[in-house]
């Protein structure tokens, strides 16, 4: 009985929850400079250029804001729903230390122009075996916990959780294998055609798994707790977990509509993102629904609303997406800035305010406090952030659909209507207004460091005792 | 046999697969309490939550 006694890991889950606010904050700053960078051009200095900051932002958002949220917030619910302490408190530590090495050697590197030239998959070889590393070591601590879990069930989102830790390892260690010819450069060990297959292949379920599968996971926890209710539908749940399993890994192709990829791939990855729109939007109904018969909860709750808003924009994107990879659809929207605005209602929409919904409810339990310092600032951050989203996301569908036209309109004889330059000229106020929309979400976040700092400021960082629910005996 | 067989084969069975698990979730009447008890484990533990808000662990028996 005397694990009965022992309490809950949080000092990882507390490392992981304030680094995320942190390096969001960086990760949204650097895509605020590269809009700037695209309305003043002349602020493109040095190696501090566009294209060498652009890929230090998406891996700054994705893999050190959105890796350190589901990190943090993974290790916290697997250890509440199993009823059990962390396994192996030093290789989670080992998780956190190598993941914010992994970070900061990104952070060095990128600017410095060392690159596989992979998107999503920049890193040179050194720091992609560092990842592997430390992601072998943090499924070993999750799946460990799940192991010696003091409940019969294993909760769904510990499945989403653990299925994005599955595939993210099996993804990375496939797309980046390599042929290191110095320490500081590597050529991919697949060629042409198969290896951009491969590259999205990954770069998909890296959209799949990393950035729609963990966060469910945030889902399927948070929002029933905040709600104060149970998920609306488990068996929902369930059928929602295998049906993305079974259907992401195949959407790949449809990154390459109309490139030397065979004709019948493309056609098949299209089939499938269209078939993704039925279990992603069952996975929203659920989670929204939860709320059912409490929905004056939304009202004067501003966690609720960053969680239920976020599952608007998944039900959002996750409609949008499917259509855009329609191959006559994708003729129109591919390589314009309508892309752009459609991954950032994903991730600014959906990753983005899951992660913030669920750090709000997780800060003031992480320092022994009732709530946030303010939950006035909460409705603030949200506001303002909702704005933002709105003003990035419709100037780049304006922006993008303009820029498809454009490009496609021939004259008469067959030569192009429009030069590109005059596409650019007229893309110009749009990104303008993409940089306002950016500059408050970034704002918000600013919002956010306040509060956490104020929040934490005097509080305890005792951890929760471990205690077996009533009745169950595992 | 060709690889092809194999590829089909394997489409076939992952369909089938997915197919069994609806059929396991929707149909298996007996797994309804399953479920209840498993969306349920996110509040099984109310006393961690009141100490990790710095309330006091409420006392056994007492209403939440």
């Amino acid at each position: 009985m005397s694990e009965a006694q022992s309490t809950y890991n949080y000092t990882v889950v507390r490392q992981f929850t304030v680094m995320a606010v942190i390096w969001g904050i960086v990760g949204m700053l650097v895509g605020v400079i590269i809009a700037a960078q695209l309305v003043w051009p002349d602020l493109n200095i040095g190696f501090l250029h566009f294209g060498r900051l652009r890929p230090l932002h998406t891996n700054a958002v994705i893999f050190a804001f959105g890796g350190c949220a589901l990190m943090g917030t993974s290790y916290y619910v697997v250890q509440r729903t199993c009823h059990t302490r962390l396994f192996c408190d030093k290789l989670a530590a080992f998780t956190f230390w190598g993941w914010q090495l992994v970070i900061v050697l990104a952070a060095v590197t990128l600017p410095l122009g060392l690159t596989q030239g992979k998107e999503y998959a920049e890193l040179e070889w050194p720091i992609d075996i560092l990842i592997a590393a430390v992601w072998v070591a943090y499924a070993v601590v999750f799946f460990g916990t799940i192991a010696k879990r003091r409940v019969t069930h294993i909760y769904v989102a510990n499945w989403f959780y653990g299925g994005f830790i599955l595939a993210v390892a099996l993804l990375h260690i496939v797309n980046s294998a390599a042929i290191p010819v110095s320490w500081t450069k590597s050529y991919s060990a697949y060629a042409g055609v198969q290896d951009a297959m491969v590259q999205w292949w990954y770069g998909h379920n890296a959209v799949g798994f990393f950035l729609t599968a963990g966060f469910l996971g945030m889902m399927y926890y948070f929002v029933p707790k905040q709600a104060d209710r149970p998920v609306y539908s488990y068996r929902l749940s369930v059928v929602h977990f295998w049906a993305l399993i079974f259907t992401y890994m195949w959407a790949g192709p449809h990154h390459l509509h109309y490139t030397a990829l065979p004709d019948w791939t493309q056609s098949l990855g299209m089939i499938f993102s269209l078939i993704l729109l039925a279990p992603s939007w069952g996975g929203m109904i659920n989670g929204i629904m939860t709320l059912s018969g409490a929905w004056h909860k939304l009202r004067d709750d501003p966690i609720l609303k960053f969680l239920i808003t976020s599952l608007s924009f998944y039900g959002m994107s996750t409609f949008e997406g499917p259509m855009m990879s329609i191959k006559t659809v994708n003729a129109l929207s591919h390589y314009t800035d309508w892309t752009i605005g459609h991954v950032h209602s994903g991730a600014l929409g959906w990753v983005g305010m899951v992660s913030i919904g669920s750090i709000y409810y997780l800060l003031p339990r992480l320092f022994g406090k009732q709530q946030m310092f303010s939950v006035r600032l909460i409705t603030v951050h949200f506001w303002v952030s909702t704005i933002g989203i709105v003003l990035y996301i419709a100037s780049m569908w304006i922006a993008g659909v303009m820029q498809g036209l454009m490009w496609r309109q021939v004259n008469a004889d067959g030569t192009l209507a429009y030069s590109f330059v005059e596409s650019v000229k007229v893309s110009y106020p749009f990104w303008g207004i993409r940089l306002m929309g950016g500059t408050l979400f970034l704002s918000g976040m600013l919002i956010m460091a306040y509060n956490m700092f104020k929040t934490m400021a005097g509080g305890r960082t005792e951890d929760a005792p471990v205690l077996l629910p009533a009745g169950q005996h595992a | 046999m060709d690889i092809n067989d194999l590829r089909s084969i394997v489409t076939v069975v992952s369909l089938m697969t997915f197919l069994g698990i609806v059929w396991w979730a929707y149909g298996v009447k007996s797994n309804k309490k399953r479920f209840e008890e498993a969306a349920n484990l996110p509040f099984l533990d109310v006393q961690a939550d009141r100490v990790e808000q710095g309330l006091s662990p409420r006392k056994q028996g007492e209403p939440s």
